[in-house]
């Protein structure tokens, strides 16, 4: 079980949207951008841990529901005064189908 | 000795591959060409000018009759291959047996068809082919009413093919805007605009329910309720590759018939090409990469050495007569950024994205002459870090030299230079006016009236006046909305209203929005005034929400929610608090809790629980409490006469009344009321938002308390005598309200805004009063909906999309 895995349709997250997945190393927020690009994230802020799956979607970033920190969803990185960052996770959308590397749970069940 | 190709398929790609192989080799084949329509290969992008009758079907055939005998083809049109064997090396058809010893694939692709109720019915086709353009032509009189499902290219040419020809056509897309593949929201509003400029009406983000009629097509129902009558359906919702023969003949399928870079399939005899072929998990629809395949297949035919490559495509598209271009990669993305340029009064809009030092994508709409300098550059991946400043004005700038600087461009216009469109302000006359003591854009307004109209030229008459002033100069005191535009709040909404901008990315494209899709900020902020402006029109854009309202419930802490369900007036029954009960049981509630609207909280709740719990509150007849919106949450009351033996009124039955009106507006902030039956003020309405004290003589209407971060006691707007009077005027003032305060202002910090006084003239004026008083039924007939019950019927969207916790396990 090594590499990119099938999640779901793509249109099952709306666009500027995401979805969540769960996994033994808790959520991944799975976002769907306004031009369907993918990206995901550990689906809690290092601030306060909010759910970042059910921040605003805008160009490539997202805001925190809880205080409105900011993230670059590529890098993970917090925008502006705020520092700190959240893990992310490779992923794309290929022919209408969103896939998640899932290669971070190997490494963990395999520790 | 010949050989046998046997082709099934006469389209573009098949045309292109048969001219290459034969032109080569004219004696290598015997060939046979199959095709399930009955004529040969014509261009099959030129159906369009045939539709809208700039052209007939004789002027776009590419091979006729002549061509095929002059070159030995068979010609099987007409006749459907309906079997590849294999093992024999034939291939089916009704007539009989084919023997070959290569075979080339070439069925195209099939138009993909929703499956709603109502597909089969006569009048409903697709746009692939000659006899669909013709079923169009034939129902496309003037005045036959003609409905297209899919705003892509296909739909939209389709679309106004029919309404070249006089039909009455409406376009009823999925998507937020038209052809969201090659186009973002700005230009796919321009386009839509432009559309509905030439009569085509435009219905985004509609979902088809079903197509109703009996025998015969007569209307379109969408999910959300509305009704199109059509004569003729068009459905242009997408094609798929055509591969049912590659299928049943064991070939390898993925999307598409698997191809390898020498267009062979997965049996070295048979080869494929065109828009039914799948190469490195790649689909093609352009027809520039298919004539670069039609080239490799006749090489691969001969034996020669060839590899298909697909090249980065560039989109230039007239629909219509609408410009519109896109290449490269014009995707939001990490670490790229993006200029744009709009220039609302023309309809321009461009859009250029770089990737570090790099040119990686361009969508332009209205002016698209720069199309193919900006495609070079995205092709030559040339470092454009000298040109930045002035990339997006094109080679024509580019000559004059990188230097250029955006304020010396308004410091090189002439005095004469036409600034302001709307009032005819020049240069010349803004820059007098500073010269003569107006430091301010509101002066320089006052006594020039430039940018006082439609405001869009605020920005440049900013720039005029930071030049006379230098550093002299700060912007107007109140800020901009947002660092997404140079717009305040009030700026937006009154060129919201004056434009009639009618959608987010409307409102981007005629304010000169800075950033592609918002932020955060403004986004929630124009959803609102967009919702409040246009009621019936403006459909509400969930993803521009904050959680709460888009989950319609509160976030908490820890990341569960909190639900409130509605008690008018703060009155319940048993019953109901039976089913609030049962409620916390089953779902486990952690907390319920008393609130200070007079309702019930249950918090704690998790989000996947939400649909459920709200389904059973929804059965025991209660609504949501909107305790999470930007809208109306409670109106407290007291006792009343009912029971009291000081109450005066019934103010327990006049709160219920209230909130029975009120409830599901959306609001700038969130609205609370207070009913008192008495001046003891047990309901303390004194500090709500809007309070409502009953005397003996009937009713105070006191506004702009606040009870949170300032303490305030409501101001006296006016007293009335009855309870229907009450109503109305509550009503009116809460639509004066939503229609003029900037986004989360509460209404006493909008009341110090725009004073008390003007406020009481509004309602003084009875018709004035009416008029605000029907608008809000107007809007309420619209958004006075229980949400819980429409979104507890899709649970599946609040739960997880997948669960990996057990496969980590294996």
């Amino acid at each position: 079980m090594t590499g990119f895995i099938d999640i779901a349709a793509l249109d099952d997250i709306p666009r500027q949207g995401a979805r969540v997945v769960k996994t033994p190393l808790g959520c991944v927020a799975i976002f769907r951008t306004a031009d369907d690009r993918v990206f995901a994230l550990e689906d809690r802020c290092p601030h306060k841990g909010g759910p970042l799956s059910e921040g605003i979607v805008h160009g490539s970033h997202v805001t925190c529901p809880l205080h409105g920190w900011v993230f670059d969803m590529a890098t993970g990185l917090a925008e502006g005064a705020d520092e700190g960052s959240v893990r992310t996770f490779a992923a794309r959308a290929e022919g209408g189908r969103v896939l998640l590397d899932a290669d971070f749970l190997q490494r963990r069940s395999a520790a | 000795m010949k050989q046998n190709l046997v082709v099934i398929g006469a389209g573009m790609a098949s045309g292109r591959m048969l001219e290459h192989l034969l032109d080569a080799a004219p004696d290598a084949f015997d060939v046979t060409l199959f095709n399930a329509e009955p004529r040969g290969n014509y261009n099959r992008l030129m159906l369009s000018p045939v539709l809208s009758g700039e052209k007939t079907y004789e002027q776009i055939v590419t091979h006729d009759d002549a061509w095929y005998a002059a070159r030995g083809v068979t010609c099987r049109f007409g006749e459907h291959v309906t079997k590849i064997d294999r093992a024999r090396k034939v291939a089916v058809s009704k007539a009989g047996e084919t023997a070959y010893d290569s075979l080339v694939i070439a069925t195209g692709s099939a138009p993909f068809i929703i499956p709603v109720a109502g597909r089969e019915l006569p009048g409903v086709v697709t746009y692939r082919d000659l006899e669909d353009t013709n079923a169009m032509i034939a129902a496309a009189s003037p005045g036959a009413r003609a409905v297209v499902i899919g705003g892509g290219l296909l739909g939209l040419e389709a679309a106004a093919g029919m309404a070249a020809r006089g039909a009455e056509v409406t376009v009823i897309h999925l998507m937020g805007h038209l052809m969201e593949r090659q186009l973002d929201p700005a230009a796919g509003y321009l386009l839509q605009k432009d559309l509905e400029r030439r009569g085509i009406r435009i219905h985004c983000k509609g979902a088809t329910k079903a197509i109703l009629g009996n025998g015969r097509v007569e209307a379109v129902l969408l999910e959300d309720g509305t009704v199109y009558p059509a004569d003729l359906v068009c459905m242009a919702v997408g094609i798929r590759p055509e591969t049912r023969l590659a299928t049943d003949a064991h070939l390898e399928i993925g999307r598409g018939i698997v191809v390898n870079d020498r267009m062979q399939t997965s049996d070295p005899a048979i080869r494929a090409l065109g828009e039914c072929v799948e190469h490195e998990g790649q689909l093609f629809g352009l027809v520039a990469p298919l004539y670069d395949q039609a080239k490799v297949l006749a090489a691969s035919l001969l034996g020669q050495d060839a590899a298909f490559r697909p090249v980065q495509t560039a989109t230039k598209l007239k629909v219509t007569g609408c410009d519109l271009f896109s290449a490269g990669d014009f995707a939001d993305a990490p670490g790229r950024e993006d200029i744009v340029f709009r220039d609302p009064g023309r309809g321009v809009y461009k859009r250029l994205i770089l990737e570090g030092d790099r040119l990686v994508g361009a969508v332009m709409y209205g002016d698209t002459a720069d199309g193919q300098w900006f495609f070079d550059l995205i092709k030559q991946g040339k470092d454009v870090t000298e040109a930045r400043e002035t990339l997006i004005f094109g080679p024509a700038f580019a000559a004059g030299g990188p230097s250029a600087d955006p304020l010396a461009a308004v410091a090189a216009l002439p005095p004469e230079a036409e600034i302001c469109g709307c009032n005819g302000v020049c240069k010349g006359r803004i820059v007098q006016a500073v010269e003569g003591g107006a430091a301010t854009l509101d002066a320089v307004r006052a006594t020039t009236k430039a940018s006082a109209s439609c405001g869009s030229c605020t920005g440049l008459v900013e720039k005029v006046m930071a030049l006379c002033l230098g550093d002299g100069f700060r912007a107007d005191a109140n800020p901009p909305m947002c660092r997404c535009t140079d717009h305040t709040h009030d700026d937006v909404r009154r060129l919201i209203k004056s434009m009639a901008l009618k959608s987010i990315p409307a409102v981007m494209q005629e304010l000169g929005w800075k950033t592609a899709g918002g932020c955060a900020s403004c986004r929630p902020a124009l959803n609102y005034y967009l919702l409040a402006d246009w009621p019936t029109e403006y459909r509400d854009d969930r993803q521009s929400r904050f959680v709460n309202e888009r989950n319609h419930a509160n976030i908490q802490k820890d990341g569960t929610y909190s639900v409130v369900p509605r008690m008018w007036g703060g009155v319940t029954t048993p019953a109901e608090l039976r089913a609030i009960a049962d409620a916390a049981d089953k779902f486990a509630v952690p907390m319920v809790k008393v609130t200070g609207g007079q309702r019930i909280d249950l918090l704690g709740v998790r989000k996947e629980d939400l649909p459920a719990i709200w389904a059973d509150l929804n059965a025991a007849g209660m609504v949501s409490g909107a305790a999470y919106a930007k809208g109306l949450r409670t109106v407290k009351t007291c006792v009343g006469s009912e029971f009291c033996r000081f109450g005066t009124q019934d103010s327990t039955g006049l709160g219920i009344r209230l909130e029975k009106l009120l409830w599901g507006s959306w609001t700038p902030a969130k609205v609370k009321l207070g009913v008192s039956g008495c001046p003891r003020n047990c309901a303390e309405a004194t500090c709500k938002d809007i309070g409502v004290v009953c005397v003996d003589s009937g009713y105070q209407i006191s506004v702009a308390g606040a009870a949170g971060l300032e303490v305030k006691e409501t101001e006296l707007l006016m007293t009335v005598a009855t309870g229907d009077e009450a109503l109305e005027v509550i009503a009116a003032f809460t639509q004066l309200y939503r229609e003029n305060s900037r986004y989360l202002h509460r209404i006493y910090k909008w009341v110090a805004k725009v004073g008390l006084d003007w406020c009481r003239d509004q309602m003084a004026d009875p018709a004035n009063r009416r008029a605000l008083y029907d608008r809000f039924l107007q809007s309420q007939a619209v958004h006075q909906a229980d949400p819980w019950a429409e979104l507890a019927e899709r649970p599946a969207d609040w739960a997880p999309i997948a669960d990996l916790t057990l496969r980590a396990a294996e």
